[in-house]
């Protein structure tokens, strides 16, 4: 049984910071991510923790010097958000190459062009591809516990590659919620302490850490790495299980809400399942049988299980917050692949939501479930919520 | 007071902490370079190098001529990176979970440092990480082939700002890294050139044992892209000097100290002929440009003269 | 060339033990080889201090070796060339100020070599 604390989700993220007490933050900082590098400034300032933290000068040098901290042998964390991921993707896309358990808030905000600070999650679908982990969080609750299970995953020797623990901007980050912050103890002892096995400052065992890998072998490597994230699902629910002694929940890869006998069922990530659960038991108590699936590990992608959850489900809606221009959006996209080898695949349609933070309500999501219960759907096109014209 | 022959015990020694079986091009400065900064530091050193020569020729997966910890990421990153070693050595030795000193060395060329790596450096400087930069200027992005940077002089033929018909070259001078090193109040900054090996060796140690951050710019003249027998590069160090094209000095404590004062300036065609990106200078037409080069290098000696007179801090 | 690793058998991470290059001789691209006079040598360190491949090994000398005009240089002197890594740049022969390295073609030296 824990604290419970009135706090925002940048607050939580702040706060699993606080107790991991990693060896090293950098961070530079960007709206709406801002507080989680205030808040653990505090912390370090008080010296409530005794981190080396590094102000940089752009998230590009955020990156690197985590990048350069991890290798070093220490456990290192940052934080960021949309122009901030972008500017330093260059390095993100490094650090599963280099095999670094580097754990990372990013808090999901808007990609310009326009500029906009609000939520969506075109910053961390832009970034799927190149290796790192994610994990996303529907409440500052979650931001919390998979922020400590993050770091857990990351470090696992079967792992060792990179996570994002994503939370939506302004709306998980700036709104404060009931948040049970575990005993410090209990959670130090989960969370562990980074083994110097790969330390460069391991000097008796000089090494040479990201040489020029031609033709000849980068592919083995790129295989290797694949191999890796192959191993976070049992991970995943080895570190998951250890953490259910301590917070008494459980963490799947995705939560369904009400589906057993569900009609129509609708897949959201983040903050907008908990809006969709609220449409969710409204149209249940009108009689009408629907449910939600909320991913949770987007990266790697458990198809398997997604295909089990879904495979007797009629239709899906799959409510994506951010476009794939010109092609399918991306986690309708996920969805597809999954059900794709099912004699009898869902109908399923897919429909843009929230971009740059515009907002989506029960009432919206209770009529994308009554169009999904009508079989009115355009399998071929997108459909947007809330766009005017 | 060092000697060589101290020096070349280590460098070649068994504990070298660079090693032969790299893939430099022959007559290569940088070679000289690094073994000789790497001799300068009495505790071991952890290497970041930014893309770049450097970075390719030493480690060519899987051979490394590194014989100590090194790490690499990304072309224009080595003080950052660097900036997150210094961070991660401070944090575990306080934590009691690593015991052994050590320096840490970041490693650039022009391109990585004057250009791509320009921002990195000077956060790391201004946040006052314990390191040492090493910039090796052969005065353009030489591993892909002579691209102009901003170190590159002016005059000098690129195959991005090419002599041709109506262009003699880089119409701008050069960026002036030791002072804008200099400008964010650092301990040491210094100029150094790979033809005076005990020179730059002692500039090293300054560098490594400096309060704070330093700063250390070396000439590296390269005999495939400026064009010249792979013979000549020692030789063309010493002409840069003696030209005052490239002065050998100091900035310690904000301080300018000129270490070498050429008592007889030689003219700067004696750097310029037999370097095929300078060719062009010598047709009919580009003598204006020649001129000019002459007139830059005598106002930044008599300037540089002026600074280190006056005793004014930076 | 050795068998190439799969990619079970690569190291984790990008990662190399230190100095694996001593496995790369570099001597092979050898067009000119230094011809080492040392009869001539002064022990001055320079060529050593110069050589970018780190070509020309050192050792500590108690007794001294016979250099130039027949004194003897004690203290560290320079040993023969490695030819396993020298690339014949022949910045050593072109700075010795004692003129105690010349350049030879590398076909000429191996020539001359297998006559002896």
């Amino acid at each position: 049984m824990g604290v419970r604390k009135a706090i925002t989700g940048a607050q939580a993220a702040a706060e699993a910071m606080r107790q991991i007490n990693p060896d090293v933050v950098v961070a530079y900082p960007i709206t709406p991510q801002t507080p989680i590098v205030e808040e653990f400034a505090k912390y370090v300032a008080d010296g409530i923790v005794d981190t080396e933290m590094v102000p940089v000068e752009s998230e590009h040098s955020a990156m690197s010097a985590t990048v350069g901290a991890e290798t070093a042998g220490a456990r290192a964390m940052s934080a960021t958000s949309s122009q901030g991921l972008a500017l330093m993707w260059e390095v993100v896309a490094a650090t599963p190459g280099l095999r670094l358990p580097i754990v990372m808030s990013l808090v999901n905000r808007a990609l310009s062009a326009p500029i906009n600070i609000h939520c969506d999650h075109s910053d961390v679908m832009g970034v799927t591809t190149v290796g790192w982990i994610q994990i996303f969080s529907e409440n500052a609750q979650e931001v919390y516990e998979n922020t400590l299970l993050a770091i857990r995953v990351a470090e696992d020797n079967r792992v060792q590659l990179p996570v994002m623990v994503n939370q939506d901007g302004f709306i998980t980050s700036h709104a404060v919620e009931p948040v049970e912050i575990f005993d410090d103890a209990l959670v130090q002892k989960f969370v562990g302490v980074r083994s110097l096995d790969r330390a460069l400052l391991d000097v008796e065992h000089a090494k040479s850490v990201g040489p020029l890998v031609l033709p000849d072998y980068y592919f083995e490597f790129k295989r290797a790495q694949e191999e890796a994230m192959s191993k976070v699902f049992e991970v995943y629910h080895e570190v998951g299980t250890e953490l259910s002694a301590i917070t008494g929940k459980q963490y799947p890869f995705f939560e369904t809400y009400r589906i057993d006998d569900a009609e129509a069922v609708v897949v959201v990530l983040n903050s907008a399942a908990g809006t969709a659960k609220a449409a969710v038991d409204a149209m249940r108590a009108q009689g009408k049988k629907v449910g939600l699936l909320k991913p949770i590990l987007f990266r790697p992608f458990p198809y398997a299980e997604v295909r089990e959850a879904l495979k007797d489900i009629p239709v899906i809606g799959v409510l994506d917050r951010s476009m794939d221009f010109g092609a399918c959006a991306p986690v309708y996209s996920e969805f597809r692949n999954a059900l794709w080898k099912l004699d009898r695949r869902p109908a399923m349609q897919s429909y843009i939501y929230g971009l740059g933070g515009r907002d989506i309500m029960t009432t919206e999501i209770e009529a994308v479930f009554e169009e999904l219960l009508s079989g009115k759907l355009d399998p071929e096109h997108q459909r947007y919520i809330g766009l005017r014209g | 007071m060092p000697t060589l022959q101290e020096i070349a015990l280590k460098t070649s020694g068994a504990d070298a902490r660079i090693v032969s079986g790299h893939r430099m091009c022959s007559g290569c400065g940088i070679g000289s370079i690094i073994k000789t900064v790497l001799a300068a530091s009495d505790k071991p050193v952890i290497v970041v190098s930014a893309t770049g020569c450097l970075e390719v020729v030493t480690t060519i997966y899987p051979f490394t001529a590194w014989n100590t910890p090194w790490m690499h990421v990304t072309f224009e990153n080595a003080a950052s990176v660097a900036s997150g070693i210094e961070a991660a050595y401070k944090a575990l030795k306080r934590r009691g979970k690593i015991d052994e000193d050590v320096n840490i060395l970041a490693v650039g060329g022009d391109g990585g440092t004057y250009d791509i790596g320009f921002q990195a450096l000077s956060g790391a400087l201004e946040r006052r990480h314990k390191f040492m930069y090493l910039v090796y200027d052969n005065e353009g992005y030489m591993n892909t082939g002579n691209q102009r940077s901003g170190a590159t002089p002016f005059g000098a033929s690129t195959t991005t700002v090419p002599a041709g018909k109506i262009s003699f070259g880089k119409p701008q001078w050069r960026k002036n890294l030791v002072e804008i090193a200099a400008a964010h109040r650092i301990s040491y900054v210094a100029q150094a050139a790979v033809n005076n090996t005990m020179d730059l060796y002692k500039k090293a140690q300054k560098g490594f044992n400096a309060d704070g951050p330093a700063v250390l710019a070396v000439l590296q003249p390269c005999p495939s892209n400026w064009s010249f027998d792979s013979s000549l590069t020692m030789q063309y160090s010493k002409l840069a000097v003696e030209t005052n094209f490239w002065p050998l000095y100091e900035i310690e404590n904000g301080v300018v100290h000129i270490n070498t004062k050429p008592s007889n300036r030689k003219p700067i065609e004696e750097f310029l002929k037999g370097q095929t990106r300078f060719r062009h200078l010598f047709k009919p037409g580009n003598e204006h440009v020649i001129v000019e080069m002459q007139k830059m290098i005598d106002d930044e000696w008599a300037r540089l003269l002026k600074l280190e007179e006056s005793g004014i801090q930076f | 060339m050795s068998e190439r690793k799969t990619w079970q058998e690569l190291e984790l991470g990008v990662e190399l033990p230190a100095a694996t290059s001593l496995g790369y001789k570099t001597g092979g691209w050898r067009v000119l080889r230094p011809i080492f006079n040392a009869s001539e040598c002064t022990h001055c360190m320079i060529c050593v201090s110069y050589c970018p491949d780190m070509a020309i090994p050192v050792a500590k000398s108690e007794e001294g070796v016979a250099g130039k005009g027949g004194r003897l240089f004690k203290g560290v002197v320079r040993l023969a060339t490695n030819l396993d890594y020298c690339k014949g740049c022949g910045i050593c022969a072109h700075e010795c100020p004692s003129k105690a390295i010349s350049m030879v073609r590398e076909e000429e030296a191996e020539q001359a070599s297998c006559k002896l």
